[in-house]
């Protein structure tokens, strides 16, 4: 469980980038924060992970106070993915890269070896298994840098814009692979701004603007809310955008899931003809 | 004439084993809005490197087939002159940005064409406008947040105000908003200025109802070339690996199990509530 007591952070330029934010995540969760660039989305995870200490207020992870413990700690129950992998890949070879930490968390090289394997199946890479991370695509150095973390099996995992130069299987998979952690009860914290992936997801949404939260609901009830989604700079998904369209239709206002507006738009196009 | 052409451009880098590009044959006109999508890795990047002459003038590697801009063969001219033709905005802003201040990267494309100093704060803050950081313009661009960046990346080739702008997934760490107005400045300049567009992106749902062109790559290939109405009327696209639309998606799925809607398949959200609006409407 993750918890923040009226955190406040500055950074040393002076900028005040959290205010006042308190929130509960508890395990099993699946949270995405948004929010316009510069709302403080980032600098709140990388509290999570112990990277960044509060200026004011606590954060606890699993009833211990990050302030107290170091990074390489913390990283062993929370697993962080930086948004621009290059800020995160070091090795020559994509298999030195996912294996470097599990190296360095002691692991036996069989176990190793069977994590390594694993994970680069799960995000497809297992053909660029001797490849140089640099020779990649920034879309696939994006997975090495998710599947790095993933092969570790952190308890609480956060992703900082996984679906970035990710393509529609890719997010595809990693959709599956989220709702695959929550039946593990893992914890699972992404960044985003891409509404279309949020509304396929339908996780709790934390709504970001100014360092402070100004929503936190399900999806649904928060992506179909034009008014409070401008200020955090967000568009809704097409979906909520075609019924905010039809009010005169009476159709329920919380829909953004596309099978779900076929049911319901073919009941009134079939009445319609009838 | 065609802006772009290649004629079955086929490319591997130095050392590697698979061609990274098979036998592409496309023809992009003067004015076109054309968006190239495909699966990640599937060569997009790739392809848009020839048309600015990094290949074969920066990554060697073995080429094959010809790439024109304008008529001139890219082989034989090198990338200073390609650039005055072809703006390129690349997938990740730190590679482009490197000056002490955002005006400074602005006008340093500018300063290497030898303009006088007026016409060149003319250009400078015209494109800084545009993009909305004139306010950033003293600031260093490794100081600004990521979709910052994208902007100052943007900002540099537009003051070019060169006849093709090749943008690889330039919005992809802006916030939803900010993308948005990005790609009506960038459809601005395409219907205002006639400059022909050129974008790579997987996000069809934020930029479909801009294009006149699509073009669809899959491992190396191009497999759909054409219209995008036409290209998204059938579920292919999909297979292949795009995401399409969701306002697309829901169209199809409606029209499989049988609705009475229009043919004009929709590529927005505002175009598939007008299709639905009337279908209602009639008596």
């Amino acid at each position: 469980m993750i918890e923040a007591k009226a955190v406040y952070f500055t950074y040393r330029s002076g900028v005040e980038a959290l205010k006042d934010v308190s929130v509960t995540i508890k395990d099993g969760e699946f949270v995405a924060i948004m929010g316009q660039n510069g709302a403080g989305k980032t600098t709140l995870v990388k509290h999570f992970n112990g990277l960044l200490k509060p200026t004011k207020g606590q954060i606890l992870v699993n009833n211990v106070d990050v302030s107290k413990v170091s990074v390489a700690t913390l990283s062993k129950n929370v697993g962080f993915v930086f948004q621009n992998p290059d800020h995160q890949l070091f090795s020559e070879t994509v298999e030195e890269e996912i294996s470097f930490a599990l190296k360095n968390f002691g692991f036996e090289e069989t176990t190793v070896e069977n994590r390594v394997t694993w994970a680069l199946n799960l995000l497809g890479l297992a053909q660029y298994r001797k490849t140089s991370p640099f020779m990649l695509s920034g879309g696939e150095r994006k997975r090495v840098a998710l599947a790095s973390v993933l092969a570790w099996n952190p308890e609480i995992l956060i992703l900082d814009e996984p679906t970035i130069g990710q393509d529609y299987q890719q997010k595809e998979k990693l959709r599956q692979f989220v709702l695959q952690m929550r039946t593990q009860r893992k914890t699972v914290i992404i960044v985003t701004h891409d509404v279309e992936f949020v509304a396929e997801c339908n996780p709790r949404i934390l709504l970001m603007r100014e360092g402070k939260i100004i929503a936190d609901g399900e999806a649904r009830a928060i992506l179909t809310k034009p008014d409070i989604l401008e200020q955090a700079s967000i568009v809704p998904p097409q979906i909520a955008q075609i019924f905010l369209q039809l009010p005169e239709l009476n159709l329920p206002n919380d829909v953004i899931d596309v099978y779900e507006a076929r049911t319901l738009l073919l009941n009134k196009l079939e009445s319609r003809t009838k | 004439m065609a802006v772009i052409e290649t004629k079955n451009v086929t490319y591997t880098y130095p050392g590697g084993t698979k061609q990274s590009i098979t036998n592409i044959s496309i023809s992009i006109e003067k004015g076109e809005f054309t968006l190239i999508t495909g699966p990640s890795g599937c060569g997009k990047t790739t392809l848009c490197r020839c048309f600015n002459g990094l290949i074969p003038h920066f990554y060697q590697g073995e080429l094959e087939g010809k790439t024109l801009i304008s008529g001139m063969n890219v082989v034989d001219h090198p990338i200073h002159e390609l650039a005055k033709r072809v703006g390129f905005v690349f997938q990740n802003p730190e590679n482009q940005l490197f000056a002490l201040s955002v005006e400074k990267d602005v006008a340093f494309g500018l300063e290497n064409l030898g303009l006088p100093r007026e016409e060149m704060r003319k250009k400078v803050d015209w494109a800084l406008n545009l993009t909305g950081i004139y306010d950033l313009r003293e600031r260093a661009p490794y100081e600004l947040s990521g979709g910052q960046q994208q902007r100052v990346a943007i900002a540099s080739v537009l003051a070019m105000q060169p006849d093709v702008i090749v943008l690889d997934e330039p919005t992809s760490f802006l916030d939803p908003l900010s993308a948005k107005k990005i790609f009506e400045v960038i459809y601005d300049l395409n219907k205002k200025l006639s400059i022909t567009v050129v974008l790579v992106e997987h996000r069809l749902d934020l930029t479909a109802k801009y294009a006149n062109h699509i073009i669809i790559m899959d491992e190396g290939k191009v497999v759909q070339d054409g219209d995008p109405r036409e290209i998204l009327r059938t579920e292919e696209a999909r297979l292949v690996g795009v995401g399409i639309p969701k306002a697309t998606l829901l169209y199809q799925i409606l029209k499989k199990d049988g609705a009475k809607l229009g043919e004009t398949v929709p590529l927005s959200s505002d175009e598939m509530a007008a299709m639905i609006k009337e279908a209602l409407g009639k008596p």
